[in-house]
């Protein structure tokens, strides 16, 4: 990866903490920092579908299971914010392998993987549910412990800035993924399983780095969640309003690069609000849009383009 | 495990009661993939969409759930083949994600829908016949349960001789068999996708009306039942009708017997559980014919 | 690496056999692959020769019988473990991976022995080359014709290093000239150091490459030798009807 290739990145790194600077809103706030969550949540689903072409419609699992995991250490255990939310990102990256290990292995695609990650997903939320240590139906509390030794910050900005830096991140490890061999492996599996096997691409391993990597993204975004919010119960860490956003967001904004998901979740993000303000808060009405949007962005494969786009602006400067 | 026989004997049958209406739930989504091929990941939705479709029938129209049955299966089976014909099959142009991506966003959709229409609240019908019971020997059963149980297995005479007798029933078995083929003998496959996927539906619409008298409806409710739904035809075979009652009926009663010692919560995770297990171990099921 | 010592077969299969439920699809099939030649493996339409590839190059488990690379037992080894011991096949029906271009294409074989992403590329820019895709290799993979994907097909595989390439009906659906310029590119390859075994239903293409050629017919190995006394044998004409082949060698005769 060139230097020149991470500059759209650091673009929108410098773009962000130019926005936590100058906007004051704590709603326009609020709406970033919930959008740049999100997008972390797609860019996660996106390695895994979007480059992978393993469409999981439970990546809640995952983006629970960091949020759950960092919050109970941290109430629970005492222990402090920065290594449970290490712990919640690799707790979600096992999940993700275990997962994957048992679906991969039993030869389980398309349909079937849908359906078997929305069922893992919907398991964990009974489960989050019904146990104690995860506080049952009232879910759990964060106790307010503000200060960056915590990461905790009484303005939303540090947590906007916070987010930014996650989400690029997230994208430069996109883009690395994009230009290594595990990246070229992978999209070949997404293509053509035979040929990719019989080119010497080990399929198994690759979906299941694929997949660790996929889950300990969207468990950072959980952690997130957690840290800003102090507050899950088993339906917001586990609901499939979690799975489905971190689908619609690069297929929607591009599936398969790496400004795909944050592009989604902006747009999806926008029209909730936008919705809200024009017909009020009536709920279910932006995911009705989003639904809709879902079915045209099939019916015309806009979602393509962006990514046709990517691949002339990358091919202009190969290798 | 301490539970007296008579316990676990009415366990079991109120089990295979709600399990033959879970078969017939199961048995649309069955229909679809087995002639479309597809994964109808907006059955839940559909059936939700039914419930509530009861639900406004009797209070506007003052309707019994029992005598809403046929017209709903009638309007529900127009709506199926207008569904399948105007937006999933131009939508999906027979591609697997984009069909699977087409009936979430229909999901979506739908759910959300009744959520603005009628808001997040759980609403009961309460009719004079909810709680009727009735005694077999030792066992109290209930009797919404036996009324859908005995229409279950009625419906499914009637899909029999649908699918065996007539022209439209050969014709779809011809288009689940080879679709090419049944094209080239000159059947219309894009009529006869939406005419499954109708009847499809209109199977959800009278297991709406058979759920009604005895369940809550919400936003969601349908989804409790479409993960049932897939388990059964997971366990039972894709596109296996038999495959969907007789799953539906073991359903039933693993969920009877789950909620009985693990309680209501955990209840439901039984049957997740064994449909994890059934994909990593059988993806065609038991009686199944492709996967 | 002349297998001094060795069982003499570069490839050696013996007795392989496939069985689907009552249907014996392959049937004690047993021949060699001599190391640097180019073998074909002829034989009339559902012989079998197809499931016989799928075996030895590790998509299908045989039913019985031994492959073996070199002297190393190699029967039913996974795709990806053959390509990284050397065996690498092309699809009869050609399938670019959609969305990259010609060049990444061929870096996806290129992969297997080269780590590092410049110089996976280095490589599929060489092998293009070599395979006449040098003007391609910046376009989408999609928009080549079908002979562009066949030189493609092959050069995906090329790029992996094989020491054996397996090619099934690589030169299926090419017109006579395709079919012309195609011939030296394979014969460029064994120059290389890399043995063929081909599939084939193009006799000219048989006779002119394929030092030897073994049969399969019914399910088995009806005949094995030279190439110009294996078409002369009437058992293999008998097998094969309809192709023409028989008319035309009595008039080379």
């Amino acid at each position: 990866m060139t230097p020149r290739e991470t500059l759209p990145i650091l673009g929108f790194l410098v773009a962000a903490v130019l926005l936590s600077l100058f906007v004051t809103s704590n709603v326009v706030l609020n709406f970033l920092v919930f959008t740049l969550i999100l997008a972390i949540a797609a860019q996660g689903w996106n390695l895994l579908g979007g480059y992978g072409g393993q469409y999981s419609f439970g990546h809640a699992a995952f983006f629970g299971m960091g949020a759950y995991v960092s919050a109970i250490l941290q109430q629970r255990f005492g222990v402090n914010a920065y290594p449970a939310v290490a712990f919640g990102i690799t707790a979600a990256a096992l999940l993700g392998y275990a997962i994957g290990a048992m679906v991969f292995r039993a030869g389980l695609r398309g349909s079937y993987f849908a359906l078997v990650t929305l069922a893992f997903a919907e398991v964990l939320r009974i489960l989050a549910n019904a146990t104690e240590i995860t506080g049952g139906a009232a879910g759990l509390l964060i106790s307010l412990n503000l200060g960056a030794g915590n990461l905790q910050f009484a303005n939303r900005s540090s947590f906007l800035i916070l987010g930014a830096v996650l989400l690029a991140l997230a994208m430069l490890i996109t883009l690395a993924l994009e230009k290594s061999r595990l990246g070229a492996q992978l999209v070949a599996v997404r293509e053509n399983e035979a040929a990719a096997a019989a080119l010497g691409v080990d399929i198994l391993a690759v979906k299941l780095r694929a997949i660790s990597l996929s889950a300990a993204l969207t468990g950072a975004a959980g952690a997130l969640y957690a840290q800003y919010f102090l507050y899950i119960d088993s339906n917001i860490a586990f609901g499939t309003w979690i799975s489905v956003e971190a689908l619609l967001a690069p297929i929607i904004g591009g599936a398969g690069t790496v400004f795909g998901p944050l592009i989604g979740a902006l747009i999806l993000q926008g029209l909730s609000e936008g919705t809200k303000m024009l017909i009020g808060k009536i709920p279910g009405v932006d995911l009705i849009i989003f639904g809709v949007l879902l079915i045209l962005v099939v019916r015309f494969p806009l979602h393509r383009i962006p990514g046709l786009l990517a691949a002339r602006w990358r091919g202009k400067g190969a290798p | 495990m301490g539970y007296p026989p008579e316990i676990l004997l009415e366990a079991v049958a109120n089990g295979l009661l709600m399990g033959a209406v879970y078969g017939l739930v199961a048995l649309g989504l069955t229909l679809v993939y087995g002639v479309l091929h597809i994964i109808n990941f907006a059955h839940g939705a559909l059936l939700t969409l039914a419930m509530y479709a009861a639900f406004v029938a009797h209070g506007v129209f003052g309707l019994d759930p029992y005598a809403a049955m046929i017209p709903l299966a009638g309007l529900f089976f127009v709506f199926g083949y207008l569904v399948q014909r105007l937006v999933i099959g131009p939508a999906s142009r027979g591609d697997d994600s984009n069909m699977l991506l087409v009936t979430l966003g229909l999901s979506i959709i739908i759910e959300n829908a009744m959520l603005a229409i009628f808001r997040s609240d759980t609403m009961t019908l309460r009719l004079p016949y909810t709680m009727s019971m009735v005694e077999l020997g030792d066992v109290l059963l209930s009797v919404p349960r036996l009324i859908g149980f005995g229409v279950t297995l009625l419906l499914a005479a009637l899909l029999f001789v649908l699918m065996t007798r007539t022209d439209t029933g050969r014709a779809i078995r011809a288009v689940a068999k080879e679709r090419t083929g049944a094209a080239l003998v000159g059947i219309d496959v894009a009529h006869i996708y939406a005419v499954t996927f109708g009847i499809g539906t209109a199977c959800l619409a009278i297991a709406a009306c058979l759920l009604l008298p005895s369940f809550y409806v919400s936003p969601r409710v349908g989804n409790a039942f479409v993960l049932v739904a897939f388990t059964i035809v997971v366990l039972g075979g894709m596109g296996s009708v038999t495959g969907a009652l007789l799953g539906g009926l073991f359903i039933g009663v693993v969920e009877s017997l789950s909620g009985l010692y693990f309680g209501d919560s955990l209840g439901q995770i039984g049957i997740f559980l064994i449909f994890i297990l059934v994909l990593l171990l059988r993806p065609t099921g038991l009686f199944g014919a492709r996967a | 690496m002349t297998g001094q010592g060795r069982d003499p077969a570069f490839l050696a299969v013996r007795d392989l056999t496939k069985r689907f439920g009552g249907l014996t699809a392959v049937a004690d099939a047993t021949f060699d692959v001599r190391e640097g030649s180019i073998t074909g493996l002829i034989g009339p339409n559902g012989a079998g020769k197809t499931t016989l590839f799928a075996m030895i190059a590790g998509f299908e488990q045989p039913s019985a019988g031994l492959v073996l690379l070199d002297g190393e037992d190699i029967t039913g080894r996974k795709p990806h473990d053959l390509a990284k011991l050397g065996l690498a096949r092309t699809f009869q029906i050609v399938q670019p991976f959609a969305g990259l271009s010609v060049r990444e294409n061929i870096a996806v074989g290129a992969f297997l022995r080269l780590p590092k992403r410049r110089d996976a590329l280095a490589l599929a820019e060489d092998v293009g080359q070599r395979l006449g895709l040098g003007p391609q290799l910046e376009k989408p993979a999609a928009a080549l014709t079908v002979a562009g994907r066949k030189r493609l097909e092959v050069a995906r595989a090329l790029a992996t290093r094989p020491r054996i390439l397996l090619l099934d009906e690589v030169l299926a659906g090419l017109n006579p000239s395709e079919l012309r310029d195609f011939l030296p590119v394979l014969q460029d390859i064994r120059a290389g150091g890399v043995t063929i075994l081909m599939i084939e239903h193009v006799m000219q293409a048989v006779m002119s490459l394929c030092e030897y050629v073994h049969v399969l017919a019914g399910g088995r190995i009806i005949a094995s030798g030279e190439a110009a006394e294996v078409v002369g044998n009437p058992a293999v004409i008998e097998a094969y009807l309809g192709h023409g082949a028989a008319q035309r060698l009595a008039g080379h005769a």
